[in-house]
């Protein structure tokens, strides 16, 4: 085999791809947040979805007890599903503060389907673009996430909360 | 019982594995002309035992053996009798079962059906898939066994996920597998051509008919994927150029190059190099889909719960395929000189190629760099619809004329007659899109340039269909079939895009809504209990003042128990001309629910063109039949 720059080329594009793979693959889940289970949120700001000068940070968070951090939209039919959930928490239990983040949406939409449905949420921080969503690793909504005074994330849920997995928060913050 | 029957018939494979490669490599060196029964026999062996291991399986599921680790994590005995069956390939074990079936039984068939051709060639090629078949024989003994059992046995199953709980689903991954795994037997040629140099005319006739196979599964299954997106996903669309679906266009790209670039080998004897190429490319795309797939890289419905020691497993085993292809192409690489007139059908047919090498690497780009960036910077972002609407839309509009003009042309040289004919067509071309313009709507310069490209080729091989019935000759019949749905195909998207209705509200039983010339009546609520869900059955009776048709559509919202899950099933009303698509979701603690009304026209127009593309490739496999 004779050696050409064209070859010595097309062999490190490919090993540099492999590389990257093999990278990839230790991130593995990059996407996948339930190793994220542990870990410490930090960097956390919103603005409110319907005032510009409202936000809220992580000092907020520290002074609740639990945080759920829930992602919503009013296009979600799932989130139609879980919402009985999210409020029977906010009702229920004062040791919990619960924040809906709405992802890519409009917030028209957003505001009548709180109106409709009732409103869980001690604060609804905007996400329009989704850009703040995929900081938390999230890939589809609805999805939650619970946190403790320390902002250790204790609890990742994919998908619509169901009855199970109440009864599991209601538990881990007993 | 059927864990170890399971075990002990994958060992069997694998050592008969072992014999083949052994006994083919003896044979190679005796000079008689041809292959020793033995090696007919141990082929054999080995086919019928991965048969029989996969009804192993399949069994397994239909009995809902929980004592299989597989079956109790992705079956229940509550699923009707057809996904229990479908289970079987429905999660990465058995699927990567029915990957091995494939790569076996390709071996034996290429090995019994090429008798004509050199025998060296024929062994090689039989030694180099057997190593393929072992690399994932190891990888489904040491990582992914189906047949692992469990104890003490699970009383019920965990269930398989509702979405893929559906007939398309059901049939879409054996059919990728068909057209995927299919292409490991001429990347197995390939590298044998290089080894035995046998190569040319007579290499192309060897291995055309397995191109073609694997064209045509892989188109149809692309296709019965798209199908499955659109009547379950319910989110209204059939293409939404996700990262998964990129990773199956990516294969689909170099077979199709190098189906065509095949006939210019067969015919003109040249090209072979390219041909290669493109025969070992089209195989390490497939598997390098694979590995993004399924090792997590790429999430979607398709990652069966990810786990990274089989990334490294695929991805090791990639590295080895792709390294030794290609130390041993550039090993045996001779360099060849290209003669081709301009107007002849061969530089047409190159013209194709860099078309498809184009939208490849357009492709692997998009799907790349995010997988890239986020592991280099820890930057995450997604490329979508509008990246490749741009780079990809545009080129349509020249690769839709060189299909109509390339085929018109004769091969190595031919004459200007017939420019004035395209002349015409095009300017029939031009008048139809100003009319539909006129009529119908306004729409952008581009979807202009877009309908008449398609308009002229959909003219052009209407006109081609008529010759073919006028001369009998069926031969072209073929070509003429998948270029025409193809040209169909771009129309019939482009009308759906332009002149698509969408309307999102809420309703609750008993009121009306008015949309244009529709009027969308709840009328009322059923409940419906079924085998494994439960359904909530919409009652919506939908009027259309145009024409005074008055229908109903039942949308439904499923409730399925193990595991519980919701699930939202559109009510179609499929027309030729239409599709009228509802959409209900329940709100809760109230009496609304939310409704989506779409009328997409041609929806049916485009799966019924999409099929004809791989139609085509299944008339040109019959028409084979018969000519032999």
């Amino acid at each position: 085999m004779k050696i050409s720059i064209s070859k010595i080329i097309i062999f490190i594009f490919i090993i540099f791809s492999l590389f990257i793979f093999w990278q990839g693959l230790k991130k593995n889940n990059s996407y996948d947040t339930k190793s994220l289970i542990g870990s410490r949120i930090s960097n956390f700001e919103l603005i409110e979805i319907n005032n510009d000068d409202q936000y809220i940070s992580e000092k907020d968070l520290k002074k609740n007890k639990f945080t759920l951090i829930n992602f919503f939209a009013s296009w979600c039919s799932p989130c139609r599903a879980e919402h009985k959930y999210l409020l029977n928490l906010s009702g229920k239990n004062k040791k919990i503060k619960i924040i809906g983040i709405n992802f890519k949406d409009k917030k028209k939409n957003a505001n009548n389907f709180l109106k409709e449905l009732g409103n869980p949420y001690n604060f609804v921080g905007r996400d329009l673009k989704g850009r703040n969503s995929i900081l938390f690793g999230i890939y589809g909504i609805p999805e939650s996430i619970l946190v403790d005074n320390n902002l250790i994330i204790i609890k990742k849920i994919v998908g619509p909360i169901d009855e199970t997995q109440y009864d599991e928060i209601l538990q881990l913050i007993k | 019982m059927l864990s170890s029957i399971g075990n002990i018939l994958v060992i069997l494979v694998l050592t008969l594995s072992f014999l083949i490669i052994y006994n083919a490599s003896l044979d190679i060196k005796f000079s008689s002309q041809s292959i020793k029964k033995n090696i007919y026999k141990l082929s054999l062996f080995q086919t019928t035992f991965t048969v029989l291991s996969f009804f192993t399986l399949i069994i397994g599921f239909v009995i809902s053996d929980f004592s299989l680790i597989n079956v109790y994590e992705n079956s229940h005995t509550a699923k009707p009798f057809f996904y229990k069956v479908a289970g079987t390939w429905g999660n990465h074990e058995g699927s990567l079962l029915l990957w091995v079936n494939i790569l076996v039984i390709f071996s034996y068939l290429f090995l019994v059906f090429n008798h004509i051709h050199d025998k060296k060639f024929r062994l090689y090629t039989l030694i180099v898939q057997n190593i393929l078949i072992l690399g994932f024989l190891f990888f489904l003994l040491l990582n992914s066994n189906p047949f692992n059992s469990i104890y003490p046995i699970p009383l019920e199953g965990l269930g398989l996920n509702p979405i893929l709980q559906d007939p398309a689903l059901a049939i879409h991954p054996p059919l990728l597998y068909v057209g995927f795994v299919g292409c490991s037997i001429f990347f197995s040629a390939a590298m044998a051509s290089l080894l035995s140099g046998y190569g040319g005319k007579i290499f192309a006739q060897s291995i055309k008919t397995w191109v073609k196979i694997s064209w045509c599964f892989q188109t149809l299954g692309i296709i019965v994927g798209s199908i499955w997106a659109y009547y379950e996903l319910g989110w209204g669309g059939f293409w939404f150029w996700d990262p998964v679906e990129n990773a199956s266009l990516l294969p689909w790209f170099a077979i199709t190059a190098l189906m065509h670039s095949l006939i210019v080998l067969e015919k003109r004897n040249t090209l072979y190099s390219w041909v290669i190429i493109l025969c070992l490319l089209t195989f390490i795309l497939s598997v390098t889909g694979t590995f993004l797939v399924r090792s997590g890289i790429l999430n979607s419905v398709h990652t069966f719960a990810s786990d990274p020691s089989r990334g490294i497993y695929i991805l090791l085993f990639l590295s080895l395929m792709i390294f030794s292809s290609l130390i041993i192409f550039f090993t045996k690489y001779k360099k060849e000189t290209y003669n081709f007139n301009l107007k002849s059908r061969e530089t047409f047919i190159l013209v194709n190629n860099w078309f498809m090498a184009f939208f490849l690497l357009t492709v692997l780009i998009g799907m790349l760099y995010p997988i890239f960036l986020d592991v280099l910077t820890n930057v995450k972002i997604s490329v979508g619809p509008p990246f490749f609407n741009i780079v990809i839309i545009p080129l349509v509009v020249p690769f839709l004329f060189f299909m109509a003009i390339g085929p018109k042309f004769g091969w190595v040289k031919s004459r200007n007659k017939f420019f004035y004919k395209f002349f015409f067509l095009i300017l029939g071309a031009v008048i139809i899109n100003i009319l539909i313009f006129y009529f119908f709507g306004k729409y952008s310069f581009l979807s202009n340039l877009i309908f008449i490209a398609a308009i002229f080729l959909i003219l052009q091989s209407c006109i081609d269909v008529k010759k073919i019935i006028n001369n009998k000759n069926k031969f072209e019949l073929p070509r003429v079939i998948s270029h025409l749905g193809f040209g169909l195909l771009v129309f019939f998207i482009g009308v759906n895009y332009q002149f698509s209705l969408e309307e999102d509200f809420n309703l609750k039983v008993g009121e009306i809504k008015k949309i244009n010339n529709y009027e969308v009546n709840f009328q009322d609520i059923k409940i419906k209990d079924n085998k494994n869900y439960k359904a909530v059955i919409g009652i919506f009776k939908l009027t259309n003042f145009k024409n005074n048709l008055v229908q109903y559509l039942e949308p439904e919202i499923r409730i399925y128990s193990n595991p519980e899950t919701l699930t939202y099933e559109a009510a179609i009303k499929t027309k030729i001309t239409s599709d009228l698509y509802l959409t209900m979701s329940n709100v809760s603690r109230s009496d609304y629910y939310n409704i989506k009304f779409q009328n997409k026209p041609f929806m049916i127009c485009i799966w019924i063109s999409a099929l004809m593309i791989s139609l085509g490739g299944f008339v040109q496999l019959t028409l084979k039949k018969n000519e032999d």
